[in-house]
Order: C-alpha cells, then structure tokens, then sequence
C-alpha cells in the first residue's frame, strides 16, 4: 500500500450528502477486475448522460477539477454498500484524499486499506472549504497529514481520523503484515475458545 | 462482581483475542461468508500465495449474481457466468463448502445462514457484503466488511477492528394491524436519518421487538446499515431458541444444552450504560414508504411528497429538489396517489416465508395492475411456498415466480427496473441507480407492495386487509 504523508492538488468540491457507493461505482461495473483500472467507471451514471456523453455541469468535468487529486464531499461519504470497489476506483482516478463531515463506517475501513485518506472537518469547514474552492476553482488544496491539517489560500483547518488509520495511512502498512505477530495468540485463543464454546463451531450437518 | 454490560459488550469481549495500547483489538470470527463478489479478495489470496486458515468456518453461497427468472441451468451473458464459475473454484480451490447454483440449500447468503442453523446467537459473523447486519437477528455480532478484510480474514480468520459506541434502540407497546418490521426500519431510519448510527452498534429492544418473529427480526437488524450501523443485534430469546434448534448445522445432543445455557446468558444487564439511546412507540408507526433516494426519505403512506419551496435550509432544498427531479415526481403530491410501473418482492431485508405470506394475504384472489417479479430469498423458501401454495397466488395475480437471489434489487444479474419506471420494491436501498440506471425505487414492505400492486399506485395495505388474515 501507498503511503500518505503530504498531498497538494486541486481539491473538487461534491457537495452532495449521502453520495453512496452505488454513486461511487454503479454495480454494474463490480464485475471489472482490479488489474484492468476502475477510474473511468468512478460516478459513472453521475458524471454521464444515459448516452454516454459527459455532462459538462458535474465537477469533476469541469476543467479546473478534472484534475483534482482531493475530493471535498457532503455528509456520510461512501455510505451503502461495503464494496472496495468503490475505493478502488477513487484511487484509480486518481484520488488519494477525500474530505468530509463524515464517512460511512465500512467505507472509511476499505479506504485506509487502499491508501485513500477519509479526513473528517466539520460541516461549517466542509462548507467553507467549497465556497473557497467554487471562488477559485484552481486554488491548491494541500492535506498533511502528519499535522492533520488542511491549507487553501491561507487559511488552515484540522481534521481528524482514526489515530490507527493515520498510523496505517502514515507507513502504508497493511493489516496482514501487523496481524503476523499475533499468530500465537491466535492459536492459544483458539485453543481455549474450543473448550469454552465448543457449540460455536457447525456441527456436521443432519 | 461485574460491572453491568450491554449484550454488545458481552459478544465483543468472547472473541478478542488481543487489544493493542491504541484501542485497536484483534476479534476472533466465528463464521464467514462468501459470495461471487468476494473475488477480489481471493485475488489478494493468490498474489500473497497465501492460504485460507479455517476453511471450516467459511461458507459460500451463490447470490449476488446468479439468475433469478427462467432457465439456470445455462448463464447466456458471459461475464455472469465466469463469476459465479470463479466463485466456484476459489472455493473448491481452498476447500470451503458452496451452496452453489444447482445446491437445494443456495439462497440469499443472508437468508441462508440463519436457514442451515449456520448463524447462531453468541457468534462473530462477517461477510463482505454491508448487509450481514442482518444475521444481528439471533444474538450474534455481525456485520459487513470489504475485500482487503474479507482476505485478512480467510488468512487469519481474525480481524482488526475498533470497539463502535453503543446505541440502543427501544420500541415499546404493540404494532398497529398492517405494519411491518419494515415499516420499524423505516421509522427508526426517517427519525435518525441514513447516518444516525454511523460508528455505533446497535441494540433492538423493547416489547414490540421481542414480539416480532424471527423473519420480522432478520428484516430490522438487515436495516441497520441503512442508519449507517455497521450491525445490530437483538437478545437472544424463546422465539430464538426454537427458530436454531434442528437446524443442519446447529449444535445437537450435549452441545445444544451447553449452548442455550450460554445463549441464555447473552442479555443486556441492567443497568448497564449504552452511548446514545433513542425510544419510539411501537403504535405510533404506520405503514412507510419512501419517496426519495435515500432510506432515510420515508414517510407514512397518508403523507405528500416534500415541498421544496418550504424548506427553510437552503441545502435542503437543493437536496429535495434534486431527489424528486430524479424521481419524477412533483412536490405535495400525495403519497397514495403516485402510479407505478412494477413491483418487486425479494432480497435479503424481505423474501422470507413470512414476507411472502404476507404479500400473498393481500394478493389472494386479486390481480396486479402491474407485471413484477417475486424472487424468494432462498431455494428452500421457495420450496415451502410452493408447499402452501403461495406460488400459485403470485401467478394468478400476474406475476413471476422466479428463482432466488438478490436479483432486482441490486440488479447485477441482468434483472434491473427499466430507466425512469417506478418500481415498488421490499428491498434495502432506493438509492439513485440501485435498480438499474435511472430506475425510481421505492421501498416498503411485502404487504404495502402488494397493496401497490392491486392498485397499480402506493396505497395504504390496511383496508385491503379487511376481513382478510394478514
């Protein structure tokens, strides 16, 4: 996994709330294998027409956003479903930090899997931080996370998240690796979890 | 003396393993389930050259993709077939039993669990799919994960995870004639909205849950992730216990004593200290529907599509205006009045033998207005409903009696609302697309859809009910 420490890029604002991850990558596109890219499957049925054709309107079509590295979204970002996918293809596209009020709880987990930074800001941040951007389309967003802040013309604000997500995000480790020291404890857990819920495992089947 | 506990104390603290100085705690996983969409996960699996630790505990089934009308025997779309053939052999691979395409027991993986006595009180359950909150109904911790935690899981059969605040949810006094667990769900999801228990596990509680069946209790803790809980449970009870007991692959002879002597124990103590509560009055609840394109856009079926002109905040309005343009539907029209194109009646939240009786009481003798398809959530529901006849009642009113899986609800098998119909559905999300592109869902439960069947536009169920046993 790729490691997040400093980011600047242009950020694209999505003040939309609830932007599902059926948004995020309609279903129709979980088929696709990771090797061949998700990117352009990303908002599919949002950023074009039934047609095929972009709508010129949504954000991320826009010149000065087309670009953006950051995404400034609404309330509960990527709730929905639980598929990965969805990261997948923000990563694909290009994006490697989404900013919001908040995150739906499996999204937020796939995220920081995959190297995608879910920063949390308040709604009034969130807000400011898209008037700025609707002002002056082009202005550099720059998200640090060692710091937790977010600077765009000047001004700075915090974020939060999940100290052991920031830690993941910080040293792109992945939990299988952190998981190899704990194999005996596993083992003695299972061990004696056997003897003191021995009806937890299936019985053969009748 | 212990400290009082809630039941999610009590089911997170049997299986952690280990918790590390940053609050992270590494929790042992009882039962993991499979489908076609987890192949992203076995991909990781093959690029680490790694192998599944407990194949024992892990159980496929075939649901999400596999066709739910006509013919099953030949998949024609290629790409269908190839992933319900990769999930095939990345079972066989790794030595996890399918419930596959042509296994009497394949079904919904979430109506499946419960049915095999697979998904039992006390057990940590995953799955990467959102809506394993369901398997909550029996007193278990469960709740849905994606791909990277699906593969850490098959390689570990442990996960990673930090303990969610604590919400309990009461509901108190008797359900009206009419209403459903669904119509529950809606409530709750309309009161606190789609992200009101974002990082909490939830608690059902109160008299009008403990009445509620066990098919009636899959459908509300199914409904949790729609409020942004990752699981929801209820106590474990009577109604429980009998549902388990003889179920395949549910402990028998000495364990199945041991078990309910364990089970039993798995309550909230009183006393005990949750994060948030909220309480809503069981008689206060009508039948629901929704009208938007969130869960959270649920109103009683009396009720008028939202004026966006009247909404003071700004933000509000943008939303509304956007959600009724998507849905085509113009402000204050009233609810009961709204025509539809197709119902559907399946999915995990709502194509149990119960759910279907309950559309059928309304169905019965009466013809749909509208073509729909029913998709029973399980091969041996779908069975059972053949056996009282339901099937027959489903015909007669015009519609299909089709096959099981999660078919039209999240519309990755080919069957998908065709752009701009309006579909009455008994699924879990409305969501913008979730039936197929630029489909209009509204959800409710199995009786409310087939009221809006025989009508042909969202009505109220309860004076089709009349004189009828419901």
């Amino acid at each position: 996994m790729e490691k997040f420490t400093r980011l600047t890029a242009r950020a694209c604002p999505l003040d939309v709330a609830n932007l599902n991850t059926d948004q995020l990558l309609p279903a129709r596109f979980l088929k696709v294998p990771r090797a061949a890219g998700l990117g352009t499957a990303l908002l599919r049925d949002l950023r074009f027409d039934a047609e095929g054709r972009e709508r010129p309107d949504f954000p991320l079509n826009r010149p000065p956003w087309r670009e953006a590295r950051i995404i400034v979204g609404g309330r509960n970002f990527g709730c929905g479903s639980s598929r990965e996918a969805a990261v997948y293809a923000l990563y694909d596209y290009g994006i490697r930090c989404v900013i919001a009020p908040s995150f739906g709880d499996i999204f937020a987990g796939n995220a920081a899997q995959n190297g995608l930074l879910t920063a949390i800001v308040a709604d009034d941040a969130a807000a400011a931080l898209t008037r700025l951007l609707d002002e002056t389309p082009d202005a550099p967003v720059t998200v640090d996370l060692e710091q937790q802040t977010i600077e765009c013309r000047g001004e700075t604000l915090r974020f939060s998240i999940d100290p052991v997500r920031r830690t993941r995000l910080l040293n792109g480790w992945d939990d299988v690796a952190m998981t190899e020291s704990y194999m005996r404890d596993i083992a003695a857990f299972k061990t004696a979890d056997l003897a003191r819920r021995p009806w937890a495992r299936p019985a053969e089947p009748r | 003396m212990n400290a009082p506990a809630t039941l999610f104390d009590k089911l997170w603290a049997a299986h952690e393993i280990a918790r590390r100085d940053d609050g992270e705690a590494l929790l042992w996983v009882d039962r993991h389930y499979v489908h076609e969409g987890s192949f992203n996960a076995f991909s990781q699996l093959k690029a680490r050259v790694a192998r599944v630790a407990e194949p024992g505990l892990t159980f496929g089934v075939a649901d999400h993709y596999v066709p739910t009308r006509g013919s099953r025997r030949h998949i024609d779309n290629p790409d269908i077939a190839r992933m319900v053939r990769t999930l095939e052999d990345n079972t066989a691979e790794h030595g996890i039993t399918l419930f596959g395409l042509e296994d009497p027991r394949q079904g919904i993986v979430h109506v499946v669990g419960p049915e095999q006595g697979l998904t039992l009180p006390g057990l940590l359950i995953v799955c990467g799919d959102s809506h394993t909150s369901t398997h909550g109904a029996l007193g278990a911790y469960a709740f849905g994960i994606g791909a990277s935690e699906v593969a850490h899981v098959l390689m570990t059969q442990t996960l990673w995870q930090r303990k969610p605040k604590r919400l309990r949810i009461a509901l108190e006094g008797r359900l009206a004639p009419g209403v459903a667990a669904k119509d529950i769900a809606l409530a709750i999801i309309a009161r606190i909205g789609a992200d009101g228990a974002t990082g909490h596990a939830i608690e059902f509680a109160g008299s009008a849950v403990r009445a509620l069946s066990m098919e009636g209790r899959l459908t509300l803790c199914n409904m949790s992730i729609e409020a942004g809980a990752r699981s929801g449970v209820i106590a474990p009870d009577e109604t429980t216990f009998d549902y388990v007991k003889g179920r395949p692959y549910a402990p028998n002879g000495p364990a199945w004593d041991a078990a309910l002597a364990a089970w039993s124990a798995l309550a909230t103590d009183d006393g005990a200290q949750f994060d948030r509560e909220v309480a809503l009055t069981a008689a206060d609840i009508a039948p629901i529907v929704t009208w938007g394109t969130s869960p959270q856009d649920a109103l009683p079926i009396d009720g008028s599509v939202p004026d966006p002109a009247r909404e003071p905040d700004a933000a509000r309005a943008k939303y509304l205006c956007e959600a009724l343009d998507y849905m085509g539907l113009m402000p204050g029209t009233k609810l009961a009045t709204i025509a539809i194109d197709r119902i559907f009646i399946g999915s995990c939240t709502n194509a149990r033998i119960e759910d279907l009786r309950a559309a059928a009481a309304v169905l019965s003798g009466r013809v749909s207005k509208v073509p729909g398809l029913v998709s029973p959530g399980s091969s041996a529901v779908k069975r059972q409903a053949e056996e009282e006849g339901l099937d027959r009642i489903f015909r007669d009113a015009g519609l299909e009696w089709g096959e099981s899986g999660c078919s039209m609800c999240v519309g990755i098998n080919g069957d998908v609302v065709p752009p701009r119909e309006r579909c009455a559905s008994t699924t879990n999300r409305n969501f913008r697309g979730r039936q197929g592109p630029l489909a209009r869902t509204h959800l409710m439960s199995p009786a409310m859809v087939a009221a809006a069947a025989v009508t042909g536009r969202l009505s109220d169920v309860r004076p089709l009910l009349a004189g009828r046993k419901a």
